[in-house]
């Protein structure tokens, strides 16, 4: 962000359009809209014109904060909030009213499901005529209330850049998650010079960092009597930024640690206390870990179903130790015998301060090094088979440095990402978790990679279907120039819902296959990418060498094996120690 | 890693399990803590900013997390811009405490409490019963404390107000008159005493978070 200069109120002329301004004058709703992104460091947001949010597009024109048009406003949802996860700040997107808002409600409501922080703009149909079902209006604060952590209807051209101070700050504040404004056209071109003040979070939504002394030495004296004891990872540590403690803490206590897949990247997953992360796909030796512990210690996760299995079967010898900065977390849906409400790393810290003593955990995590040598993650490639994804998603990691971001959408795909990539950081895994939206993965990549440092490289698994719902994005990571590198794991099916339908529904098939998928290659040269086609063992090192070497936007469309199934796999409702390895095992 | 068999390892049914189960409220069973929470019925007060929408934002959570609301009250408070929401639901034990913890979490919801057994409870009911027998509706009136409100030639309307027992019998009593309508306002509640009912009604306190206890009894 640039400095501030003087205010309106201090010059004589407003600064002529054609300028190069560091700032936004304040003259109507609107400016003052975007004078408040600007005060928040907005450097970056993504979005749809539209009848009702014109206003505040004009006041863009002036601003220095880089817009992306997107092709759809789910594009520009996605990828703000996939700008959020890699940035660690609140992602922007705007929208207009009706089904510019509406289109916007996927994108809100995953990253709601995955706590990100996220603000989102919708332009309004006129306050006076709010009601009488004029064109394009919705009632887009009735329809988001229950996918945000507050929504706000603007009322007034003077306190609107207040409101829009305060929703980012919101979004960020405690437990991430999106936020919205609702924008009434007559509100955003209504005159005012109001400069917007310091933007806080409500008072309401102020979060206890610091945790109770007696819940932390409770829970310290439950680690220290542990004798096989668990650290699971949940997203709370990547959004709280408390990475750091929570490694030094395993580390100090060579506690082996599990991860959640939003929590993936927190602990580096080839460090040997590391068993990768549990649950319905997790890896063998991660679900026999947290069948087994007597101590879980929990931080930052809301133990969603695809986590834990049946809540009757989860982690049934353990006595739950449970951080997070979200007190309806606690006891939710697991019961937590040691809750700590705070912060994560300060809860993390506090407790470890607080330990006399390491726990005794010697054979416990000789135990967890047995389970990875009984159960190792891996998969039949024969080269006389058809490709398989699992060696795509290797060869993938093999070829890029480090510090890669991969986005992904929903289905196999994604499973066979996060199983058989190897992430050592957080904020390098984007994924949609909780709500499981198809389609993610693309615009994604575009957010992620307008966050990512551009020495870093983006990469997006994507899936035959998942791509096919976003695909018109492609045009705008052409337009921008965006080198991201799109690998479609194509077996022309949604993978997961035949994989489920030969397990549990006799084989019958219906409306997974499609048969045909067009030529993706093709079609990204016809958007002006560069594409790809790989369908054997021997193009993968070279396509995938070429694709990443292109500085821009490239696809490359992996025909593997449409018959290879995820494994493990814990089935719905299942015990997360009786995962099947193969189908027969359901 | 590749290899030619995929993946290895014990079956299912090869693998220890240990014997410790979970209830359905996800509270590890023990022998002390077999059984599983009944149901019960308490009233939560919260003090919120009244602004519109507010009913709807506490309506619409209660509904998509599945809360058992019996009745909801709304009503200003002595501070200006603060509304006093009174609600009775009826929830195990953990469900209460989650009911109190996600409300906490709205951004206009102030401060929340539940209320404890000895608090003063009261509702309110209009009943309109047939007018064919004045003396005696006026006489049940009068043993619950009611008002008449209106007297037709075919209907009398009465007005009673207690705690939710009291009205319970009291309808049950006007019954052999024949009802023709009802309407009851669900309780509404303040704390015994001079204790606080829940923060946030005193000048100077708007706007201070609260924080609901993590303990689930």
């Amino acid at each position: 962000m640039s400095e501030r200069t003087a205010s309106p109120a201090e010059t004589d002329a407003p600064t002529p359009a054609d300028d190069d301004p560091t700032e936004t004058d304040v003259t109507s709703g609107a400016t003052s809209v975007v004078r408040a992104l600007e005060n928040a460091g907005v450097e970056t947001a993504f979005g749809v014109q539209g009848g009702a949010i014109m206003p505040i597009y004009d006041a863009l024109y002036h601003s220095d904060i880089r817009h992306v048009t997107m092709a759809h406003e789910q594009g520009a949802s996605h990828a703000a909030d996939a700008y959020g996860v890699v940035k660690g700040d609140p992602g922007v997107c705007l929208a207009t009213s009706g089904p510019g808002a509406t289109n916007l409600v996927t994108g809100i409501a995953d990253a709601n499901m995955d706590s990100d922080a996220m603000l989102a703009l919708t332009g309004q149909v006129p306050s006076e005529m709010v009601g009488s079902d004029a064109f394009q209006e919705t009632d887009t604060t009735g329809v988001t209330a229950p996918i945000t952590k507050h929504n706000y209807f603007a009322s007034s051209s003077d306190t609107v850049g207040d409101v829009v101070g305060e929703a980012f700050a919101l979004a960020g504040e405690g437990r991430p998650g999106p936020t919205l404004v609702d924008l009434p056209k007559d509100v955003s071109l209504g005159e005012t010079d109001r400069e917007p003040g310091e933007a806080r979070a409500p008072a309401t939504c102020r979060p206890k960092t610091d945790p109770d002394s007696d819940e932390v030495e409770a829970a310290a004296r439950a680690i220290e009597r542990a004798e096989k004891p668990l650290l699971l990872f949940g997203g709370g540590v990547v959004k709280g930024d408390a990475t750091d403690e929570a490694r030094a803490f395993a580390t100090e206590h060579q506690i082996p640690v599990v991860t959640t897949m939003p929590g993936i990247g927190t602990m580096p997953e080839d460090d040997a206390l590391c068993l990768s992360w549990a649950g319905m796909h997790g890896t063998g030796y991660a679900n026999m870990a947290i069948t087994h512990t007597d101590c879980l210690i929990a931080v930052g996760t809301r133990f969603d179903d695809r986590l834990t299995g049946g809540i009757d079967t989860f982690a049934p010898e353990a006595e739950v130790v449970h951080i997070d900065i979200d007190p309806a977390e606690i006891s939710k849906n697991v019961h937590a015998d040691y809750p700590v409400v705070g912060d994560a790393g300060r809860a993390i810290e506090a407790i470890d301060a607080e330990m006399d003593q390491t726990p005794d955990a010697r054979e416990w995590r000789e135990q967890c090094l047995t389970w990875k040598d009984e159960y190792p993650m891996d998969y039949a490639a024969p080269d006389d088979e058809p490709l398989k994804p699992q060696f795509v998603v290797e060869a993938l990691d093999e070829a890029t440095p480090d510090e890669t971001v991969v986005t992904s959408g929903v289905g196999q795909h994604q499973m066979w990402a996060a199983q058989y990539w190897t992430f050592r950081e957080p904020r390098r895994w984007v994924s949609s978790h909780g709500l499981g939206t198809m389609g993610y993965g693309l615009p994604a990549a575009i957010g992620a990679r307008l966050a990512a440092d551009d020495d870093e490289t983006v990469v997006c698994v994507d899936g035959d279907a998942s791509f096919l719902m976003t695909i018109q994005e492609l045009s705008v990571a052409v337009r921008e120039d965006l080198d991201i590198t799109v690998a479609i794991l194509n077996n022309e099916y949604i993978g997961m819902v035949r994989q489920w339908q030969d397990a549990f529904f006799e084989g019958r098939r219906m409306a997974a296959g499609y048969d045909w998928c067009p030529q993706f290659d093709k079609l990204a040269e016809a958007f002006g990418a560069r594409g790809w086609a790989v369908d054997s063992y021997e193009e993968v090192p070279d396509a995938i060498e070429e694709a990443l070497a292109y500085d821009g936007p490239s696809v490359i469309d992996f025909h593997v094996d449409p018959a290879e199934n995820v494994y493990p796999m814990v089935s719905s409702g299942g015990a997360n120690g009786k995962f099947a390895l193969s189908e027969d095992q359901l | 890693m590749s290899n030619d068999q995929g993946l290895q390892g014990p079956a299912p049914e090869e693998r220890p399990h240990p014997d410790g189960r979970r209830n359905s409220q996800g509270i590890r069973i023990d022998p002390e803590a077999e059984a599983e929470h009944e149901p019960r019925r308490t009233v939560l007060s919260a003090i919120v900013e009244h602004e519109p929408g507010v009913l709807s934002r506490v309506a619409g959570l209660a509904a998509r997390r599945q809360f058992n609301i019996e009745s909801l009250t709304v009503g200003p408070t002595t501070v200006d811009g603060h509304a006093r929401i009174t609600m009775v639901v009826e929830e195990p034990d953990p469900g209460i405490d989650q009911i109190e913890k996600q409300l906490a979490k709205l951004k206009p919801v102030i401060s929340i409490g539940e209320l404890d057994d000895d608090a003063i409870r009261a509702e309110l009911v209009l009943l309109k019963v047939r007018g064919e027998d004045p003396d005696k509706v006026h006489a049940v009136t009068e043993m619950y404390d009611g008002q008449t409100l209106d007297v037709g030639s075919e209907t009398i309307t009465v007005q009673l107000t207690g705690d939710e027992r009291k009205i319970d019998d009291a309808v049950d009593a006007f019954r052999r008159f024949g009802i023709i309508e009802i309407a009851r306002t669900g309780q509404t509640a303040l704390a015994h005493g001079a204790k606080k009912t829940v923060p946030g009604e005193e000048p100077g306190t708007s706007g201070e978070p609260t924080t609901p206890t993590t303990d689930t009894q």
